[in-house]
């Protein structure tokens, strides 16, 4: 089989000018991945930087409340910058510099991402630089200025349908104009290899870390591993030291938006079809003409109209499955657990949560559900108060 | 080898200029294309409009918009080729992202080129690596399949030539498409690196937008490729860009074979 590959899925489907710098990129993280400094370095990092291991905590009262199986949330909120995105960002600006890289470029969906490029470039002495669509800029304003606090240049990107995926056409496109000096911290596992199989790398201590506090825990594993899926990193972190596991069920969960029935959804797997975008073969929203659809979701961070590969294959073997979450169902969840748990998730998160709402009383008590709470909410508070009808801006 | 693409490297340096289709309607496109063949195009490229053209700079990519906002899709051109090839013989090769010739149907895609006439295709976004998933299917239906050099790709080059067909279309410089004020040595010595190794006539493109480039260029290039300059010209007289972009082709020819 060919390099990159997951199935038939993945892939390197970019000009011939990126060529040259996945190639180097590819031999550069085999080399470092099994460089014994380089795993002490970035485990430190992970440890006295990013707040690593997060913690896996018991939901009690969403259990008796739900009424079935017993849930767990994996904190990843806790994270240094908020969410999941600091596990992958460390691992690649650290990658960087062993490169001889002076700056690095990254694209954001919800800012997340971008927060975490910006803060670890800070912290490395990197020069940043932010591509970002100008609805989402828009809609999460004050990471945006966090951003720019922590020193990096944020680029409204107007082309298109000016979210996710165009801020991943612009940072392509910046990329082939300036190679050298840069690497392309590229946020979730998707793109031409070597980025799916890197970037799952750098989060799958995710799943790592739930195996050992789990079976500490509990002395066994858990039957659900739920997760929010829109490029698939934190759900790809999660499942990954899972696969093999067969007992237990992999659930991704795809933003409904305002429904199936309607043209305003980011669901991939329930509505896309195959497809080659943005350097890899995998699952798009697109027409029969193969031109890539608008897509939509009230969470910026799911608002992209593909997924990484190994999702898609994960899908395609059905090892894992997908279910999509509406807009309505979210927000719901972004409240519930709010109250709950007195834990505000991203709204990106509150998809995995709104399926465990579903899917727990379902289960008898002695299942056990681990959620991924990718990333705290936050950001989202003042857009979910405008999507209730309040007048409320930051 | 395609005789009709070899052909267009037969009278002097060729020109290849390329239009987006759809870029204002399909029947602009079409009278673009008897002009242009009658006034100094060796070979034509013709751009499949995509929603997400990553190799583009905004001129480009504005054209995209606006043909897949007049209703341009892939059925339509093909009926449009069809029609123009019965009035031209001009090679006419399709530039197109992977994504809608993979969601077409390869084998449908490529039967339907060989059906109305196209010579080639140039797919920015599948390099050598990934040449596998349409080669098979370009050779059962004779369509060239025509392969990018760019200025990273030094020692790639021998591997990327050995496969090449047609031409090999030599990238000026880093970035996206566009026009651009200065372009330095770097395609002189890319160029030179690619016939020490292959027999491909050698074309060049991006940034190519007046009569001293195409001169500079085509000094040591077998052709030259020219599309935003152009397309900007499309986009500033609209429907009536024909006459001004067949000015425009003819006196860049021209300037092409003044060396």
């Amino acid at each position: 089989m060919k390099v990159g590959r997951f199935g038939q899925f993945g892939g390197q489907y970019i000009p011939e000018t990126l060529m040259h710098a996945v190639i180097e990129l590819e031999e550069a993280y085999n080399h470092f991945k099994e460089d014994p400094s380089f795993r002490t370095e970035l485990k430190e990092l992970y440890a006295e930087y990013a707040g690593r291991p997060s913690l896996l905590t018991y939901a009690e009262k969403m259990t008796e409340d739900l009424g079935g199986a017993k849930i767990y949330l994996k904190r990843e909120d806790l994270n240094h910058t908020g969410s999941h995105k600091i596990n992958n960002v460390l691992g690649q600006c650290l990658l960087a510099k062993k490169m001889g890289k002076k700056r690095v470029i990254a694209e954001t969906g919800a800012g997340q991402h971008g927060v975490a490029t910006a803060t670890v470039a800070a912290l490395m002495g990197l020069e940043c630089e932010v591509f970002m669509g100008k609805v989402d800029c828009d809609r999460q304003a004050l990471n945006v200025y966090r951003m720019r606090l922590l020193g990096a240049r944020v680029h409204p990107v107007t082309s298109g349908t000016m979210t996710l995926k165009d801020a991943v056409n612009e940072t392509m496109r910046e990329w082939t104009a300036r190679i050298d000096d840069t690497h392309y911290v590229l946020g979730s596992v998707m793109g031409p290899h070597p980025f799916p199989t890197m970037v799952r790398d750098f989060q799958k201590i995710i799943g790592e870390e739930v195996r050992a506090q789990i079976l500490k825990k509990e002395g066994r594993l858990p039957d659900y591993l739920l997760a929010c899926v829109g490029g698939g990193s934190n759900a790809m972190g999660l499942f990954y030291d899972f696969i093999d596991d067969t007992g237990v069920k992999l659930i991704g969960c795809e933003a409904a938006g305002k429904g199936l029935d309607t043209e305003q959804h980011a669901a991939t797997l329930a509505k896309g079809t195959e497809g080659i975008f943005h350097g890899m073969k995998s699952y798009f929203c697109q027409d029969l003409f193969g031109q890539i659809a608008e897509v939509y979701s009230i969470s910026a961070g799911l608002d992209y109209p593909g997924i990484g590969p190994e999702h898609a294959n994960l899908y395609a073997s059905k090892r894992a499955t997908y279910v999509a979450i509406t807009d309505d169902e979210a927000v719901d969840a972004f409240a519930y657990l709010s109250r709950q748990e007195g834990i505000i998730p991203a709204i990106e998160s509150a998809h995995a949560i709104a399926y465990a709402q579903k899917l727990a009383p379902t289960l008898s008590k002695d299942k056990i559900i681990v959620i991924n709470l990718s990333g705290r909410g936050d950001k989202d508070v003042a857009a979910i108060a405008r999507y209730k009808g309040e007048n409320l801006y930051e | 080898m395609n005789d009709r693409i070899a052909s267009s490297f037969n009278q002097g340096k060729a020109f290849i200029p390329f239009i987006t289709c759809g870029d204002p309607d399909l029947a602009t496109t079409k009278a673009l294309i008897r002009a242009m063949a009658t006034h100094g195009a060796d070979l034509i490229e013709l751009g499949i409009p995509f929603s997400d053209p990553i190799a583009e700079g905004p001129i480009i990519q504005e054209a995209d918009v606006r043909a897949l906002a007049s209703g341009t899709t892939t059925d339509k051109l093909f009926d449009m080729v069809r029609e123009v090839r019965a009035e031209t013989s001009i090679p006419l090769v399709f530039m197109t992202y992977i994504n809608p010739i993979f969601t077409y149907g390869k084998e449908r895609f490529l039967s339907s080129c060989k059906e109305v006439g196209i010579d080639g295709i140039i797919v920015p976004d599948m390099p050598f690596e990934e040449q596998d998933e349409l080669e098979g299917t370009c050779r059962s239906y004779g369509i060239s399949l025509i392969s990018m050099i760019a200025p990273t790709s030094k020692q790639r080059i021998e591997k990327v030539a050995s496969r090449s067909e047609g031409f090999l279309y030599c990238v000026s410089s880093l970035g996206v498409t566009g026009t651009r004020e200065t372009i330095d040595d770097t395609a002189k010595e890319m160029v030179q690196a690619v016939k020490s190794v292959s027999c491909t006539p050698c074309a060049i493109g991006f940034g190519i937008s007046n009569e001293n480039q195409a001169e500079h260029f085509a000094a040591f290039a077998d052709g030259i490729i020219v599309g935003s300059a152009i397309v900007r010209l499309i986009a500033k007289y609209g429907r009536q860009c024909v006459e001004p972009v067949a000015l425009f082709v003819e006196s860049m020819k021209a300037a092409a074979n003044r060396t």
